[in-house]
């Protein structure tokens, strides 16, 4: 990514979401939903957050595997980068998500499916920054292996929540399928907005996480070479 | 054939080891009834409620001195460097890889079966009214812990914070496998016992087992060496 694109990026998310906002409060029709009512007006980012959420994870999860195997640290840098960008979409997601649990079903937290797979996600993510700045010198390797079988285990994670019964399951079922065209319309807009403005974050850490290793890798000649002292 | 061959050698040696001074074992089967003994005190145990209570007990104390063990465990191959001299040795990587993983597994199976009669025993939980499922369910969970365990406690073999970031990336990981443990271990303790329950979650940590061990072998060479 040239550095042109990136303010480009995020110039274009900053549009769509001042378009979003005004379109969610003035175009998209409220529901019918007695309970719900305003409060569903939420929908537009937080599942926007969340679809962000899971791409996010999956590049960082197929990067990871790569670097591994291949040790091309071009690889690492988007593992990092959409990792990194991955938790802070995912706690926008576990916050919103709590702000709508409170407002449909007047409780806080409650283990229904998706909030349950999306804390588990989150757990990962959080323990790869961990490990990203507390480990030291191996610090890439560990954070690829966490991420490669956190990647894995998702199937798993998903299978488990779908079957374990001592979590009592509540909520509404696929609503993004049966919207309304005009709420459709401007969940989609709002979806692209979140893509451009995820791309926007990723891209411009990338340039940070490859500025810091060149400069590293700099300092390093420079020891070799006996420039510092 | 070789492979295993070479594995059953390094496990051998892991467990002579262990056998020979005892270290690991003593330590880990006390801190796990020390937990157990914990928890006795900590939850008010009513008769009612130990059938809910006891399997997230046997399984977070498999979590906690598993873990413990682990990292003892490996730091025996990082006091005189010998994990290097184990990765340079004319073996494959994958029988370094399982020798360990067997090696642990062993010995969180100890705590496991020091835990449960415990737990039975203090709390008067029916755990062992079918031993068999018990301890499929009990071997299945303890090579699940110690295939991703033995995967990054080897990895963090040189890391200063290891014993701070071993759980911290090992959680994470495990939460299916322990779901799934105390879901199966919930199926046998229930007043009416539910077996196709406690099948589907023996067949969830059989096909996670096997996922996660073709993985571990697929990356543990591009992680343990430098």
């Amino acid at each position: 990514m040239k550095s042109k694109g990136i303010p480009l990026l995020a110039g274009l998310a900053a549009v769509g979401f001042a378009v979003t906002v005004f379109l969610v409060f003035t175009y998209a029709p409220l529901v019918e939903d007695p309970v719900l009512m305003f409060n569903q007006k939420i929908f537009y980012y937080h599942v926007a957050h969340a679809f962000m959420l899971f791409l996010a994870t999956a590049v960082c999860g197929v990067c990871s595997l790569i670097y591994l195997k291949t040790r091309k640290p071009k690889w690492d840098d988007l593992a990092l980068a959409s990792a990194e960008v991955a938790a802070l979409f995912g706690a926008v997601v576990l916050a919103t998500g709590m702000i709508w649990a409170k407002a449909a079903w007047d409780i806080w937290w409650t283990w229904e499916k998706r909030l349950t797979m999306s804390l588990l996600l989150w757990l990962v993510l959080v323990g790869y920054v961990l490990v990203r700045r507390f480990a030291g010198a191996s610090a890439d390797r560990l954070a690829a292996g966490l991420a490669a079988f956190g990647t894995v285990g998702i199937p798993f994670i998903y299978f488990m929540v779908d079957a374990s019964d001592h979590h009592p399951k509540a909520g509404a079922q696929g609503v993004a399928a049966t919207l309304p065209p005009e709420m459709k319309l401007v969940f989609w807009l709002s979806v692209l907005t979140f893509l451009l403005w995820c791309c926007a974050l990723v891209a411009s850490r990338v340039q940070a996480a490859r500025a810091e290793r060149e400069l590293r890798e700099i300092r390093e000649k420079g020891l070799d070479a006996g420039l510092f002292t | 054939m070789s492979v295993l061959r070479h594995a059953a050698r390094v496990a051998g040696k892991d467990l002579r080891i262990e056998l020979r001074s005892k270290e690991i074992l003593y330590t880990m089967a006390f801190f796990g009834a020390l937990i157990v003994i914990v928890y006795s005190f900590a939850f008010p145990i009513k008769p009612e409620l130990v059938r809910a209570a006891v399997p997230g007990m046997l399984w977070v104390a498999i979590a906690f001195a598993g873990t413990i063990g682990l990292g003892r465990a490996f730091d025996r191959e990082r006091e005189n460097d010998t994990m290097r001299a184990l990765l340079l040795a004319p073996i494959p990587r994958l029988s370094v890889f399982l020798g360990k993983m067997i090696g642990i597994a062993v010995l969180v199976l100890a705590v496991a079966l020091v835990c449960a009669p415990l737990l039975a025993l203090l709390l008067d939980a029916p755990l062992f009214a079918d031993p068999g499922p018990l301890l499929l369910v009990l071997v299945l969970g303890a090579i699940g812990f110690a295939n991703a365990g033995s995967v990054f406690a080897a990895t963090l073999l040189k890391v200063r914070s290891r014993d701070v970031l071993l759980p911290v990336i090992l959680y994470p990981i495990l939460i299916p496998l322990f779901v799934a443990g105390t879901s199966a271990t919930e199926a046998m303790l229930a007043v009416r016992p539910d077996p196709d329950k406690l099948w589907y979650w023996i067949g969830f940590l059989g096909i996670y087992d096997a996922v996660f061990l073709v993985l571990s072998l697929w990356v543990f060479e591009a992680l343990v060496i430098e």
